[in-house]
């Protein structure tokens, strides 16, 4: 395990260390993913927001992005896979004061774990669902998923994906979640704002995050590091603030196309207390 | 404490309903579940009685989702149970796994159906209980227990609770259909008469609490969420800081400690009811439904001359093998009837290592057993 | 391998060596072009991070945003810290 080597000057903190198992890091993340980045936005976004960081949990699932939860410095729950969201809908109803944070993948949520996703936008429960999307299983070795696009390349799709990936926001708007957002992680300064709306937002707050896996969906489409994939989306992303979530296609080949797509209001649970829970 | 939080007095319920009042008045204010038949009743009475105590009633989208917000339930400080049958069982396996992981304290109902698969949904079974033991993969140790009567659901209720809560794991309640769905006189105690365990709590501040570092009882004291102690809990094995600890010597602590915690309290955890053993020549073991129609062959038999007593398991799991072993060395033969083709009996077998004659009375499921085929095995079975 | 602090006139940036990972996110996003990957290597190989000493740091502190490694941070001479593009 790294120490972090004292030099001679006086050691100015990282700015997130309070939030950062410190002593778990560097993470196990690979070089070039932006894992890293958009957890440090929500970190930076978390500070900003003006919750109160122990009133706030994060619950994650299974897969690269689910190890977030093991890095944050708050009460934090690593469940199973695709249970994030149902974990956090048990958790958040009983203690209703906790503001509760699911981060998890692409896969974690919308194959294994669509349905707590969609109902979850159904009843609107008063959550933030930061989804990142790389793509593919990257934890498991680089299968595609349901966000993987066609003829992309996988290894369980060598000869290139026949089916069709979601639209992640549409998927999220359709169900009926207030607050959806589409982001890549090379959007720093407008992903952290995006998030910090997110975590103020009352009701199912939904933010899609692109974020570049280099040793696998990256290695095997011909963008082989983070760097090229940041690059790309740099060069290839749109911001379209109010747009039809179900006209922003799905983050892949091509434009992609970014922005706060859904913003509205609408009765969320838990509701008041008093005999009317359960909606 | 508003009167609805506890029907002190006499009523006339089913074993589904007695189920939900046994909850409410353990304190369970949150109930995540799925209709499922024969259990639909109790999700269907926490769906009116929550609201009244100031509790949560959340019908999940299916069974898997139900048992991770139970889950999260109790790690939002809540008193947190679901009611299933076979089918949903099967579905909540792997969350019970979690359950056990993380330690969270919860109680799981199954009102047993005649199985597999979809089998038949309206009628009686207890062919979940080697389920109930093994179900989730891995190694670990579980608690369930059985009632034989719809006094019994409600008793056993606020016993699931507290062993939950104490034990810091999932309890399963394997009720069966029969109880479940009949009607019985059910006498609800005053509520000091009534003793309720909670969770023990951290006496470190949050600097100072390591989520599982246990206390001398194998048991790690459980912290509230949203009070500061920012802990990390993880289904991945795990030391005592909750991080993450992929090796093998992590996994030889925490697992032998997952199971010690369980079998080495069994002398708190068993509960039993004997009638007639102590000079018995044949004991009749059986648990839930079964062992109310064995009362009647056991006292026909008895009528019969033969030295018969009844060895009826509360608590099935963990399994009482050292009662069993006592009896063995003292009893010509075991007889133990059971709704499936014989899973307690395996364990009854096992724990009288040949030291004495078992005979299983089988029963598929839809219905009890006749008490005349449990006579016939105990007639046969000492010949 | 220690950490490096290379100070600007106004604004240092700290680098944690033996977290770098070489993924090269911050030379590719810092807006004044001082990051250059050296010849340096860390314990673990990854080739370090080094800034030109040119004091042309606007204290932006999009290096320590994107960084996926929390590996390199910025103290601004001011109190307040400077934000660079909105």
């Amino acid at each position: 395990m790294n120490v972090l080597a004292v030099t001679d000057e006086a050691r100015e903190k990282h700015p997130l260390e309070d939030y950062l198992r410190v002593d778990r890091l560097p993470h196990i993340w690979c070089p070039g993913c932006g894992l890293g980045t958009i957890l440090g936005a929500f970190l930076r976004g978390l500070l900003k927001s003006g919750l109160t960081p122990d009133k706030v949990a994060v619950v994650s699932g299974i897969g690269c992005t689910g190890r977030v939860a093991g890095y944050i410095k708050l009460d934090s729950f690593h469940t199973t896979h695709g249970r994030a969201i149902a974990f956090a809908t048990g958790l958040k109803l009983a203690k209703p004061e906790l503001k509760v944070v699911v981060f998890s993948g692409d896969g974690d949520l919308a194959a294994i774990g669509g349905n707590h996703l969609i109902h979850a936008g159904r009843r609107n429960i008063d959550m933030t669902v930061l989804c990142v999307n790389n793509f593919n299983y990257g934890m498991t070795g680089g299968q595609f998923g349901p966000t993987t696009p066609e003829t992309a390349r996988s290894t369980t799709s060598r000869a290139g994906n026949i089916e069709n990936p979601f639209n992640m926001s549409a998927l999220a708007a359709a169900s009926g979640a207030t607050y959806v957002a589409r982001w890549t992680a090379a959007q720093i300064h407008q992903m952290e704002k995006s998030i910090i709306e997110a975590l103020l937002k009352k009701g199912f707050s939904f933010v899609e995050i692109i974020s570049p896996c280099p040793t696998y969906y990256g290695r095997m489409n011909r963008l082989p590091t983070g760097l090229d994939q940041m690059r790309y989306y740099r060069s290839n992303s749109v911001v379209r603030h109010g747009a039809n979530p179900n006209e922003v296609g799905a983050g892949t080949n091509g434009q992609i196309v970014t922005g706060k797509f859904i913003d509205i209001e609408r009765p969320y649970l838990p509701g008041p207390r008093d005999g009317e829970n359960g909606g | 404490m508003s009167d609805r939080e506890h029907l002190e007095g006499e009523h006339f319920m089913s074993g589904d309903e007695a189920c939900s009042e046994g909850a409410i008045s353990a304190g369970c204010r949150f109930f995540a579940g799925y209709p499922i038949t024969p259990a639909t009743e109790i999700a269907e009475r926490m769906s009116d009685r929550l609201p009244e105590v100031g509790g949560t009633y959340v019908q999940m989208e299916d069974e898997l989702g139900s048992m991770a917000a139970v889950l999260g339930a109790s790690w939002g400080d809540a008193k947190a149970m679901t009611a299933t049958s076979g089918p949903g069982f099967s579905l909540m396996m792997e969350n019970i796994g979690l359950g056990v992981m993380l330690e969270t304290p919860c109680v799981v109902v199954n009102v047993q159906r005649a199985g597999p698969s979809t089998g038949l949904p309206t009628m009686v079974g207890q062919g979940d209980m080697m389920q109930a033991r093994w179900g989730s993969h891995g190694c670990y140790s579980i608690i369930a227990i059985s009632p034989d009567s719809v006094q019994e659901v409600f008793d056993l209720m606020i016993k699931a609770f507290n062993l939950a809560e104490r034990f810091r794991l999932p309890v399963l309640v394997m009720m069966d259909g029969a109880v479940g769905h009949m009607y019985e006189k059910v006498v609800i105690p005053p509520l000091d008469k009534i003793h309720l365990v909670t969770r023990r709590r951290p006496d470190v501040p949050p600097g100072e609490y390591w989520p599982y570092m246990p206390d001398e009882d194998l048991i790690p004291p459980m912290a509230n969420t949203g009070e500061g102690y920012r802990f990390h809990v993880t289904g991945l094995t795990h030391d005592e800081r909750g991080y993450p600890a992929m090796d093998p010597e992590a996994q030889d602590k925490l697992v032998r400690r997952l199971v010690e915690k369980v079998e080495r309290h069994r002398d708190e955890i068993i509960e039993l009811e004997e009638d007639g053993t102590d000079d018995a020549e044949v004991v009749v073991c059986a648990y839930g439904i079964t062992a109310r129609v064995a009362t009647i062959a056991v006292e026909r038999a008895r009528r019969e001359g033969t030295r018969v007593g009844l060895l009826r398991l509360i608590t099935v799991w963990p399994f009482p093998e050292d009662k069993i072993k006592s009896l063995a060395r003292q009893v010509k033969a075991f007889v133990v009837p059971e709704i499936n083709y014989g899973q307690i009996s395996l364990e009854v077998e096992r724990s009288v290592a040949g030291m004495a004659r078992l005979a299983l009375v089988p029963h598929m499921g839809g219905d009890v057993h006749n008490p005349a085929t449990i006579l016939e095995a105990i007639r046969q079975v000492i010949k | 391998m220690s950490n490096s602090v290379i100070k600007s006139k106004q604004n240092q940036v700290f680098v944690m060596t033996e977290w770098c990972k070489g993924c090269r996110f911050c030379i590719e996003f810092c807006p004044q072009h001082l990051l250059y990957e050296s010849d340096e290597t860390n314990s673990k190989g990854y080739h370090i991070v080094r800034m030109d000493d040119n004091g042309n740091c606007i204290g932006c502190e999009m290096c320590s945003m994107v960084c996926p490694e929390f590996a390199i941070h910025v103290v601004t001479a001011d109190e307040e810290p400077e934000k660079g593009e909105g």
